[in-house]
């Protein structure tokens, strides 16, 4: 994982968007009284939605929204490797390089980003990626996230050619890149469960009585 | 809670406190738990894991002995006493365990390290470690911190205990210091690495169990073992800190707080504890005598002849004495036997001339009018606090941190100020800024009313004000009004910023009959009644009033008080020689000498006792154990060392008098709190902290 430290420069301020405010209202109140330190996360995380990074101004805003000491804050947004402390790029690839999407490939993928982006966490054009651990989405594996969206079953090919288009600013549709796979179906035909009997209702059985079903036992 | 319970450890049956966490009660059982995370004064984190033992019965896996209650132990089969072993194969290896992951990250640089000799890591890694390694990777590293000009910070010796940040938190209220990022790229960092803003910095110092935190000003200087450690008493402020000095040869290396729950526990301020490179600059280490306007340095006989010269050729009735803040009860019994045998009755201590130890009819005031009555200890029982004209942060950090113990403990207590609206570190109702808010203190006149142990805590900045009588009868009719004052229980609470001034008052070291106090007499010195003015060691004055009189100055640094004199008689500093001082709350405590004074230097009451003899007025006391005699036979009060202060009623008729009050604010009398005396601004520790932590908002003003 790369070092996360915030960003050298850094806005003068920060300010919620009209709408952005009135949704922060909402989270602190769902708190009792002087629990609002508990909407800190929501709040980071439209902060980052606002402006693609959580920036120090933004973390001070926060702290005084929440009555918190900046130190708390500081310590959240660098807790959660999901907060960016810098500027993202518009499209920002998460790259996962955990064992199974290692296996699978991820070093390569890392080459193809290295190539087209160029080292971790910096901006070119459109894009910047970081490689995160893993996403959940290992029976897809390799994979990556951008933004919101994930890609599965990568290759160097069609992964270059995703980066390229969203560096053109064409849109790619997210999910398995694998022509041959349905979501995380196998690929081609289903390999198990495809006893047809499975599904027609022969293999159900009558049921007696329903667990628990009788009133409890007075003594 | 008198219940207690049976448990066994390592097969011995005792009874403990069922809410004793496994660590407490093993300890209570004789075994030694070894710990890093767990810190008595501070909450319990559990993070470090080095305190695990084995619980019988218990899920099968070594427990963190910190963070259980005994009451939380399950009984054994048919009601038996619940087990907890310390010394089983289990606890060894879990130690082993414990210990090898800790040294995978740390740096293992013990012989360049400042804790090195009195590490718990170091200590515990031989104790419970094993004897190598298995981790053969590189070892992380983590860049140094800035934390002021007192912490030095060698971040990859961290452990991650987070005892600094709950220190911070906890004890010096300042959230400033936080555990950033996780896993591997934990660290501990201050806020975008400013400088901790708080007064008692120093103990991160000590609370840190390796040397991650350490000192800035004694980096690299000395190993703790060719130390020599004398215990002491500090005199930086009034609370009587215990400290211990550790010296080598004649050069203090470093000082440290000594535990004594009922006054500074174990803590003490950063200027107690960094003050010492003051010790060493600007130092009187031989006598001087002025001539022809110009202090020339001379020899002991040359100075005490001319000062006696000229006393001896001055109408006693024109010769003044006055006391300052860091002498001990000795040096001041001295000078007022001196002054005595001179026949003069113009004596006074309070060199800022607050309204104290004198009743509105001259005659001597009772002792508790002027002590801290409830005792710093006893602010944690009062449930009521009222702060009038003083900033206890500054004027005494170790009291504010007693009443933000309180406070953090208590969430009934209720806290108001009059005067500035400071940070003092936990909430308050701030009343007003002047005295006409005394008599509008709304809300909380109910709060300290249905109080049951209410205090009121007057500051110098009361005290000091042309209108303190009048301020003082106001206070003492809210206190008899509130009833801060009762049966078992007294609240009137004066907090003093002077370490020597109780003391004083209690040998009654004020103006006699027809006596001058210290406003008279530099008045008496510009306009010629006052000729002669003997200055032991105050500098808080304006010495320039002194320029037409003949001054004997007897102190440590050259300061303004030696800038005024003609005669410099040099003297010992206060960790260079024996005495006696008393705190706040009237507690007695010894101090002792560490090493010898400077060059010609001699102790105090050495100086005095020879002076007086050239004078041909000898005072009856040989060594200073006489001395001590002389001084308890004059106030019996000062016999018990260390004696408890029992609430003693104070009589609220006889504090101040009528008049008229001036509604200007209060203003404490500490502006700077690293500065406040002749030591601290011969430091350049101080000077610098001044400079980072009291100039910078001036500048920065938002
Ligand atoms: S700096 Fe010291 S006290 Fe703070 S977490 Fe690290 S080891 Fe513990
Ligand atoms: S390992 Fe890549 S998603 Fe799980
Ligand atoms: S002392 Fe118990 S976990 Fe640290």
């Amino acid at each position: 994982m790369a070092s996360r430290k915030p960003a050298t420069n850094q806005p003068a301020s920060f300010q919620w968007s009209e709408e952005n405010a009135k949704w922060c209202e909402t989270q602190v109140a769902k708190f009792p009284d002087g629990r609002q330190a508990s909407a800190v996360i929501p709040m980071l995380w439209r902060a980052q939605k606002q402006e693609g990074w959580i920036s120090i101004p933004a973390m001070e805003t926060i702290a005084k929204q929440l009555d918190m000491p900046y130190i708390r804050v500081y310590e959240v947004a660098t807790f959660y490797t999901m907060f960016n402390l810098a500027p993202v790029g518009e499209f920002f690839v998460q790259l996962c390089g955990t064992t199974p999407c290692m296996l699978r490939g991820a070093e390569e993928l890392k080459e193809v980003c290295r190539e087209k982006i160029g080292p971790e966490m910096a901006i070119n054009g459109k894009l910047s990626w970081l490689e995160v651990e893993c996403l959940g989405a290992c029976c897809n594996a390799p994979m990556a996230q951008i933004n919101d969206y994930y890609y599965e079953d990568l290759t160097p090919e069609n992964f270059g050619a995703i980066l390229d288009k969203l560096q053109a600013g064409e849109h790619v549709e997210p999910g398995t890149q694998n022509p041959n796979r349905h979501t995380s179906d196998p690929e081609g035909e289903n390999t198990t469960l495809t006893d047809e009997s499975l599904y027609d209702g022969s293999m159900a059985r009558p049921i007696d009585k329903l667990p628990n079903s009788e009133p409890a036992k007075t003594e | 809670m008198s219940d207690t319970r049976t448990i066994k450890v390592n097969g011995k049956e005792i009874d403990v406190d069922p809410a004793l966490t496994l660590l407490q009660a093993c300890e209570v059982a004789g075994e030694e738990i070894p710990r890093f995370c767990y810190h008595e004064r501070l909450s319990v984190a559990g993070n470090c894991r080095m305190c695990l033992i084995e619980v019988a019965g218990g899920p099968p896996k070594p427990v963190a002995s910190c963070a259980q209650n005994v009451k939380d132990l399950r009984p054994g089969p048919d009601g038996a006493p619940p087990e907890l072993f310390t010394n089983t194969p289990m606890v060894k290896k879990a130690r082993e365990g414990v210990m090898e992951f800790l040294l995978i990250n740390h740096p293992l640089d013990c012989p360049i390290c400042d804790q090195g000799g009195e590490c718990d890591l170091q200590d515990q890694a031989v104790a419970y470690g094993r004897d190598d390694s298995r981790f053969a990777e590189n070892k992380r590293a983590v860049e140094e911190k800035y934390m002021g000009p007192l912490i030095k910070t060698i971040m990859t010796r961290c452990i991650q205990c987070t005892r600094c940040v709950r220190f911070a938190t906890e004890i010096a209220g300042v959230d400033d210091l936080g555990l950033v990022n996780r896993g591997e790229n934990a660290e501990i960092t201050t806020y975008l690495e400013k400088a901790v803003e708080s007064e008692l910095t120093g103990n991160l110092i000590d609370v840190c169990p390796v040397g991650a935190l350490t000192s800035k000003p004694y980096a690299f200087t000395a190993r703790p073992w060719e130390l020599r450690k004398t215990e002491t008493i500090d005199v930086m402020d009034a609370v009587g800190s215990n400290i211990r000095v550790d010296s080598r040869g004649r050069e203090v290396m470093r000082i440290l707080p000594r535990l004594h729950a009922d006054v500074n526990e174990e803590w003490i301020a950063d200027k107690s504890r960094f003050i010492w490179d003051g010790l060493k600059n600007q130092r009187l280490d031989r006598p001087y005598v002025r001539v022809d306007g110009k202090l020339k340095p001379a020899s002991w006989e040359e100075a005490f002849k001319a000062a006696a010269d000229k006393i001896n050729a001055t109408d006693p009735s024109k010769v003044a004495a006055l006391a300052g803040d860091l002498v001990s009860v000795e040096a001041i019994k001295g000078l007022k036997d001196l002054m005595g045998l001179i026949g003069t009755p113009h004596t006074d201590c309070r060199q800022d001339g607050a309204h104290i130890g004198v009743n509105a009819d001259g005659s001597r005031a009772e002792r508790s009018s002027y002590l801290f009555n409830s005792t710093i200890a006893g602010l944690e029982e009062a449930d009521a606090i009222l702060i009038v004209g003083a900033n206890p942060r500054w004027e005494a950090p170790l009291v504010n941190a007693r009443i933000r113990k309180k406070w953090l403990n208590d969430l009934s207590v209720d806290v108001a100020v009059i005067g500035e609206a400071l940070d003092l570190t936990y909430d308050y109702t701030h009343l007003g800024a002047g005295p006409d808010s005394l008599d509008n203190l709304g809300d909380f006149a109910d709060t300290l009313k249905n109080a049951e142990r209410p205090a009121i805590i007057v500051g110098m900045g009361v005290l000091t004000r042309a209108d303190a009588p009048a301020l003082l009868a106001k206070l003492a009719k809210l206190a008899g009004d509130t009833g801060v004052v009762t049966d078992g229980w007294n609240g009137y609470n004066v907090l003093h910023t002077a370490a020597s001034r109780v003391g004083a008052l209690d040998l009654g070291f004020l103006p006699g009959e027809g006596g001058k106090s210290t406003a008279e007499i530099l008045a008496g010195a510009e306009s010629g009644e006052i000729e002669v003015v003997y200055n032991l060691g105050a500098d808080e004055l304006d010495a320039a009033k002194l320029k037409n009189a003949f001054v004997i100055y007897q102190g440590h640094h050259g300061d303004a008080g030696a800038h005024a004199a003609d005669v410099i008689f040099p003297a010992a500093a206060y960790t260079e020689q024996n005495g006696m001082y008393v705190n706040l709350e009237g507690r007695v405590q010894m101090a002792n000498r560490a090493y010898f004074p400077f060059g010609d230097a001699r102790e105090d009451w050495a100086i005095l006792r020879a002076f007086s003899e050239r004078l041909g007025k000898v005072l009856p006391y040989d060594d200073l154990f006489a001395l001590r005699q002389a001084v308890i036979a004059d106030a019996p009060v000062l016999a018990g060392i260390d004696a408890a202060v029992e609430p003693t009623s104070v009589d609220l008729s006889k504090l101040g008098s009528d008049g008229s009050v001036d509604s200007a604010p209060f203003l404490s009398p500490v502006a700077d709190y690293f500065q406040t005396n002749p030591i601290a601004r011969a430091s350049k520790t101080m000077a610098e902290c001044s400079a980072t932590v009291v100039k910078k908002p001036l500048l920065a003003a938002e």
